[in-house]
């Protein structure tokens, strides 16, 4: 087990009070929430209980909460399900090249099928452009889909602007919002977003929950066919103690955000400052201001990702990076090509992730570690080594 | 997903370094692969006897590196063309597919610093063609 765990973007650890009742409900409440008698009733007062949970951190009406088995299913389901429903009105769809593969892949996936999607490009900050998104609107686009905050470089999108622009074109506005939910402030209408996907394991929940908020109103197809539940619309007996430990984690964290975030934005400031400061060639991807509190992207040239998390990983530290050696592609991460960087910047980039279990002293352990490893790589770089020589 | 033969030249890596004055130099790769390697050869009668890398990439690229300048110190130009990819991946009790194209890299390396030295001495060495750049399938797509 890494010791020190700087990729909460990838997932968080389960909060120990949300494991301990997740645990006491998968035992003592196993009845099926569609069943009448007490401990049936028992799991359905649970699912209830999240749904409320859940719609409170969104401003949502508790009716407008559907659960789903992922981030990427509530995703795939939003794009699909909208494409589906609002197929007589068009059959466009606007997106950004920055998406999480859950919403990019879907998308593709509709190319495929007869639609048409516009993939905005981001400015050199990692941020979608407001006049791009309008010029992009067509009489037959029927779906905006942006994400609310990026995993890679953590940029918050626009989000008030692109929901304003969305609602005066009368066109529905979907956002991934799996990396926002408990860093950043949501509400749903005064935000004009009509659906919205969630994931549990990224708020120190359980792996394999998720939830999709669907504005009252906007018809969606359902996804999974069977059974009624989840409204008819995602049939299939529910993960009634994944989805209370949802609830749960996203109660908690709503009660603490504040506290939270400050406390996880001082620590981000300091690594960058730190790491920019000691260690020469480098630079930080993404907008410094319009960024998840807990993200760090940085990039250190003439060295490449994998080594360094290796080498971070024989320290005990967990983190991750946009190199095409991690992907198991040839290519580095779209989202930074989609920055403008070279594929050399990108191959050498590196995502901190904090979470709410971070400490000043780990992030000073890291700082100290990651300057030891650059220099080290670095020493070995045929790239640095003819850079020095021309000095 | 990598064996600790691996790890260990990763960790450890032999040779790293650079040799001045050294009888032939092949760099092989780009840095839009996320991949170079560059060999240092010191070659006297015929005989390897030193080699160094530096390299840019990932844990099997330095441990590839590491492993083939490790296999050619001490062998004839001749034995040393037998330090083939596959004999690296052997010899590092495996590589995972999608990195196997680092062990064809530090072959073409090999290969490269190679043909330096024979241009430099006007000479030719049976079996030995010139490295393309990147001929390791970065730009397959
Ligand atoms: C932005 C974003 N969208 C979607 C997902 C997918 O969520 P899940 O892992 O629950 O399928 C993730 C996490 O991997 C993510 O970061």
């Amino acid at each position: 087990m890494n010791k020190i765990y700087f990729d909460n973007a990838a997932t968080t650890r389960i909060r120990e009070e949300v494991l301990r009742e997740m645990v006491t409900n998968l035992a003592d409440v196993y009845g099926n929430p569609s069943s009448v008698y007490k401990t049936g009733r028992e799991a359905r007062a649970l699912l209830d209980k999240a749904r409320v949970q859940v719609a409170n951190i969104l401003r949502a009406d508790a009716s407008e909460i559907f659960f789903t088995g992922s981030g990427t299913e509530a995703d795939n389901w939003a794009i699909r399900g909208i494409a589906k429903s609002y197929k007589d009105k068009g059959n466009h769809i606007i997106t950004s090249n920055i998406e999480h593969h859950a919403v990019l892949h879907t998308c593709e996936y509709l190319e495929k099928n007869g639609y048409e999607v516009t993939y905005l490009p981001v400015n050199s900050d990692g941020i979608v452009e407001i006049e791009d998104l309008k010029k992009a609107i067509r009489p037959e686009t029927i779906l905006i889909t942006i994400m609310f905050a990026n995993n890679e470089i953590g940029t918050i999108q626009p989000i008030t602007e692109i929901g304003k622009v969305a609602k005066e074109n009368g066109i529905i506005f979907h956002t991934d919002a799996v990396q926002a939910v408990g860093a950043d402030e949501i509400d749903v209408n005064a935000m004009n977003i009509d659906l919205l996907a969630l994931s549990a394991h990224k708020l120190h929940g359980p792996k394999g929950v998720g939830a999709l908020y669907v504005r009252k109103g906007v018809k969606l197809e359902p996804f999974i066919h069977g059974g009624k539940q989840e409204a008819g619309k995602r049939a299939g007996t529910e993960n009634v103690a994944g989805i209370a430990a949802l609830g749960h984690a996203v109660e908690l964290l709503q009660n603490e955000m504040q506290e939270k975030n400050e406390k996880v934005l001082n620590l981000r400031n300091m690594i960058i400052d730190e790491l920019l400061e000691k260690i020469p060639y480098s630079r930080l991807n993404g907008s410094r201001e319009h960024r998840l509190p807990g993200n760090i992207n940085i990039s250190f040239e003439f060295i490449e990702g994998e080594s360094m998390l290796l080498l971070l990983d024989m320290k005990g530290i967990a983190a991750s990076s946009g190199s095409a050696c991690t992907s198991g592609s040839l290519d580095p991460s779209h989202v930074l090509l989609a920055l403008g960087l070279s594929h050399e910047i990108a191959h050498g980039s590196l995502r901190i992730s904090i979470g709410m279990y971070n400490t000043e002293e780990e992030a000073k352990i890291l700082i100290t570690e990651l300057e030891a490893i650059v220099k080290r790589l670095r020493e070995m770089s045929p790239l640095w080594n003819d850079f020095i020589n021309k000095q | 997903m990598y064996t600790e033969k691996v790890m260990d030249h990763f960790a450890n890596p032999r040779n790293v370094g650079e040799i001045k004055g050294a009888s032939g130099i092949g760099q092989v790769g780009n840095a839009r692969c996320g991949d170079i390697m560059k060999v240092f050869l010191k070659i006297e009668n015929n005989i390897i006897e030193d080699a160094k890398f530096q390299t840019f990439g990932c844990g099997a690229a330095v441990a590839t590196s590491s492993i083939a300048t490790e296999l050619i110190i001490g062998k004839t130009i001749e034995d040393a063309l037998k330090v083939t990819n596959k004999v690296v991946t052997e010899e590092l009790d495996g590589l995972p597919p999608a990195k196997l194209h680092c062990s064809v890299l530090a072959e073409e390396a090999l290969h490269a610093a190679l043909w330096d030295y024979a241009e430099k001495n006007n000479i030719t060495i049976a079996g030995l063609k010139k490295a393309t750049e990147c001929s390791h399938g970065c730009h397959e797509h």
